[in-house]
């Protein structure tokens, strides 16, 4: 049937399975925006208060669920606004897709009112990036996106539009969605027997879990895999999830805010076998130091990852639930006493714990949090101490149940990933843990949750600091305080009420579980203030270009 | 080409708008070092050939190749021989050419089977083909004559024998 590039794109997002988009429009979108109108039954648009937000959004609807996530917005400041979201995306791997209006096919290259070359821009933050100049081309285009976004390792792809493409007249025919086929590369038999060779020889194993190992199937596998060879496991904050942290197999997390018996271990394992990690700076902090004993095995989908940051023995190519299963099927039950004493007494001598004192611990209300939510709840955060005590404090138990910026760390994501991940889990409990400062970042996007009638709850353990910052001034630079301070005054409590949100405010221990059950019962967008201590620190910590090994922790 | 590091990658890509700031966007922002980098269509209008020059140890060189897979773009990538490779680079190059020193620089031109392409009252412009050593040689010796100008058209080249490296292992 002919029809117009706008109603073609709106024709291959519901071929694609889209439900829900986010975005905000503008002249270089006003067709598209007039074809989505008429297709509102089968796709829902969510209007956000920013762009930035609706990047953030589709992502954490991505996240939360496993789809693709779909944002658009209008050319230049619109698609500008997109970018950080874009780049938080790319950096965790998220597949999504960002739709962009443009000027005129003619009126490219002219610095045209709005004109913005955004395909230049995303260029180093997408997997790919497309600009459309027949209207011919849009509906391969946007299949042969949708299938980028999630084949191989996924990611975001951006499609940019002329405005003019979207007028004119072209032929449409359905298509059936192709099969995403997860990985090229079949898992290969004789990489499998090497790696059981240095599965089965190996005396202490240790198991490190990142972002790639957390889905559903790849988390089934992985404690198979965990428990077949009695090996201890440690998760990457965008593992957490992909092993249950209530097993006792479970270490905690790895890496500058590891737990010593994870950081431990890494330091004296004889074979760390990476499922779905990238080594960032982030979890090897000291490269040299790194694992100094061990073997490594590495598994991945993306072959820039083998020997990138760390030079590994063996590697596997492909999909991670594919390569742990072939390992399942082969893989011997291993014995395995005095590692796993060894471990076990680490985790009795060095448990994470806090000092007790000092008012309301934000480390309580995370306890709380996990406790009346049985560990089934979403949990998005924004980027800082709230973000860490939450990543080990919160026993994550579940895939997909941590939604965090690990790899960009962007201020400002949590509110807009919640409000995705809760309408693409309508059924979940969606709770936006924050600090004050990256609440205030995106704050504006409660009114998208108010109108949405969005019950997110959101807790500001609210330091009046950007408290990692403050953290580090005080470990490493003197104490010298330098613009880390946010005694602004600021009502978060009104601030909810004013945009029609409900607003507690959290100051004494005794409080905290009254409090969450009422706000859980509100079924509606709530704001929790939490009064905590502007010096409250994230312990362990290993001290920039220090070995994992050599964390700092808290005298308790 | 593995002397000093360097190593001579042929590129196969769709050609498209915007694949060669894909490419070269993407050496900069990993701070991968490139020498010359020449892009050309191939035999199939529908892609093109980019031949770089990098530098840098076996792992970079890994990696280049690696990231440069992961390109959409990009179809095929393959680190030349130098022993079973043609190299080969253009030179164009503008001398000072007094009436008394055109016979010696056109003996020189001869002896590299070079070629004298543009002539006036007082320069002499020469064409020159061969692999970069042969290239620096020629250079070197026209330096006392005085170098107008020089232009270098990066290195381009081939694998020797039947192997293509296009998307179908065939000539295309
Ligand atoms: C967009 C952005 N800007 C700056 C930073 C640097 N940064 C990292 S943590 C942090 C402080 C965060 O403060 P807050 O949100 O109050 O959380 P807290 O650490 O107090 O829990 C800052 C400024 C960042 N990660 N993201």
């Amino acid at each position: 049937m002919k029809l117009t590039g706008a109603e073609i794109i709106v024709k291959c997002l519901i071929e694609q399975g889209v439900d829900t988009i986010f975005g905000y429009p503008g002249g270089a979108v006003l067709n598209i925006y007039d074809a989505l109108s008429k297709y509102q039954k089968e796709i829902r648009h969510i209007l956000t208060s920013h762009e930035q937000g609706a990047a953030h959004a589709a992502d954490g609807y991505a996240r939360a669920t496993g789809k693709v996530g779909v944002c658009l917005a209008t050319s230049g400041p619109g698609a500008t606004n997109l970018v950080t979201g874009i780049a938080t995306a790319y950096m965790d791997s998220v597949p999504m897709v960002a739709i962009t209006g443009n000027v005129n096919l003619s009126l490219l290259g002219k610095d045209s009112f709005q004109e913005v070359d955004i395909a230049g821009i995303t260029m180093p933050i997408t997997k790919h990036n497309f600009i459309i100049r027949d209207v011919n081309e849009l509906a391969p285009v946007f299949r042969r996106a949708f299938k980028i976004a999630q084949e191989g390792r996924p990611g975001p792809v951006l499609i940019d539009i002329p405005k003019d493409i979207t007028a004119q007249i072209a032929e449409y025919v359905y298509h059936e969605p192709e099969q995403i086929i997860k990985s090229k590369n079949r898992v290969n038999n004789r990489d499998i027997q090497d790696a059981l060779a240095l599965l089965e020889t190996c005396q202490r194993p240790l198991i490190c879990a990142g972002g790639g190992a957390n889905s559903y199937g790849a988390a089934e596998e992985l404690l198979t895999f965990a428990e077949t060879l009695q090996a201890p496991v440690t998760c990457t904050l965008m593992g957490l999830g992909a092993f249950p942290a209530t097993h006792p197999l479970y270490t905690g997390m790895i890496g500058m805010h590891g737990t010593k018996t994870s950081n431990f271990a890494a330091t004296q394992c004889d074979l760390l076998i990476a499922i779905g990690a990238r080594f960032s700076n982030r979890v090897v902090s000291n490269a040299k130091r790194f694992a100094p004993e061990a073997q490594i095995l590495h598994i991945d989908i993306d072959p820039a990852e083998i020997n990138k940051n760390i030079r590994c023995q063996k590697a596997i190519i492909g999909d991670v639930t594919e390569v742990l299963q072939a390992l399942n099927s082969k893989l011997a039950k291993s014995k395995r006493d005095e590692w796993l004493k060894q471990i076990n007494d680490w985790k009795e001598r060095f448990p994470l714990k806090y000092n007790q004192e000092n008012g309301l611990k934000p480390h309580y209300v995370i306890e709380k949090i996990y406790e009346l939510t049985g560990g089934d709840a979403i949990i998005a955060t924004e980027v800082g101490q709230h973000q860490i005590w939450t990543a080990q404090f919160y026993k994550f138990t579940k895939p997909r149940t941590l939604i965090s910026s690990g790899g960009l760390g962007t201020m400002g994501f949590g509110l807009g990933a919640s409000i995705g991940a809760k309408l693409g889990n309508p059924d979940k409990l969606v709770i936006n843990i924050a600090g004050d400062g990256s609440f205030r970042m995106n704050c504006i996007e409660l009114a998208t949750a108010v109108e949405y009638n969005l019950p997110i709850i959101i807790v500001i353990l609210n330091n009046h600091a950007l408290g990692m910052v403050r953290q580090w001034q005080d470990l490493f630079y003197d104490k010298r305080f330098a613009q880390s301070d946010l005694n602004r005054g600021t009502d978060f409590v009104k601030l909810a009420e004013a945009y029609g949100a409900i607003g507690f405010n959290l100051t004494r221990t005794e409080e905290v579980e009254d409090v969450l059950k009422k706000a859980i019962a509100a079924n509606k967008t709530v704001v929790i203030n939490c009064e905590i201590d502007r010096d409250e620190k994230v312990f362990p910590i290993v001290p920039p270009g220090e070995a994992i090994e050599d964390l700092i922790t808290e005298e308790v | 080409m593995k002397m000093d590091n360097r190593h001579v990658i042929s590129v196969l890509v769709e050609n498209q708008a915007g694949v060669l700031s894909r490419v070269s966007g993407l050496f900069s922002r990993r701070g991968y070092n490139i020498d010359s980098l020449s892009v050309g269509e191939t035999a199939d209008p529908k892609f093109s050939r980019i031949t770089l020059v990098a530098r840098g140890d076996e792992h970079i060189l890994e990696q280049i190749e690696k990231q440069l897979n992961k390109l959409i773009d990009v179809i095929k990538v393959e680190t030349l021989d130098p022993d079973s490779s043609v190299f080969r680079e253009l030179a164009l190059i503008k001398i000072n050419a007094q009436t008394g020193a055109r016979a010696s620089i056109t003996e020189i031109v001869d002896i590299f089977r070079a070629k004298i392409v543009d002539v006036s009252s007082s320069s002499l412009t020469v064409e020159i083909t061969g692999d970069e050593s042969k290239i620096n040689a020629f250079i070197d010796l026209m330096r006392p004559y005085g170098i107008k100008e020089l232009v270098r058209s990066g290195l381009t080249a081939l694998a020797r024998g039947p192997h293509a490296l296009n998307e179908n292992e065939e000539e295309v």
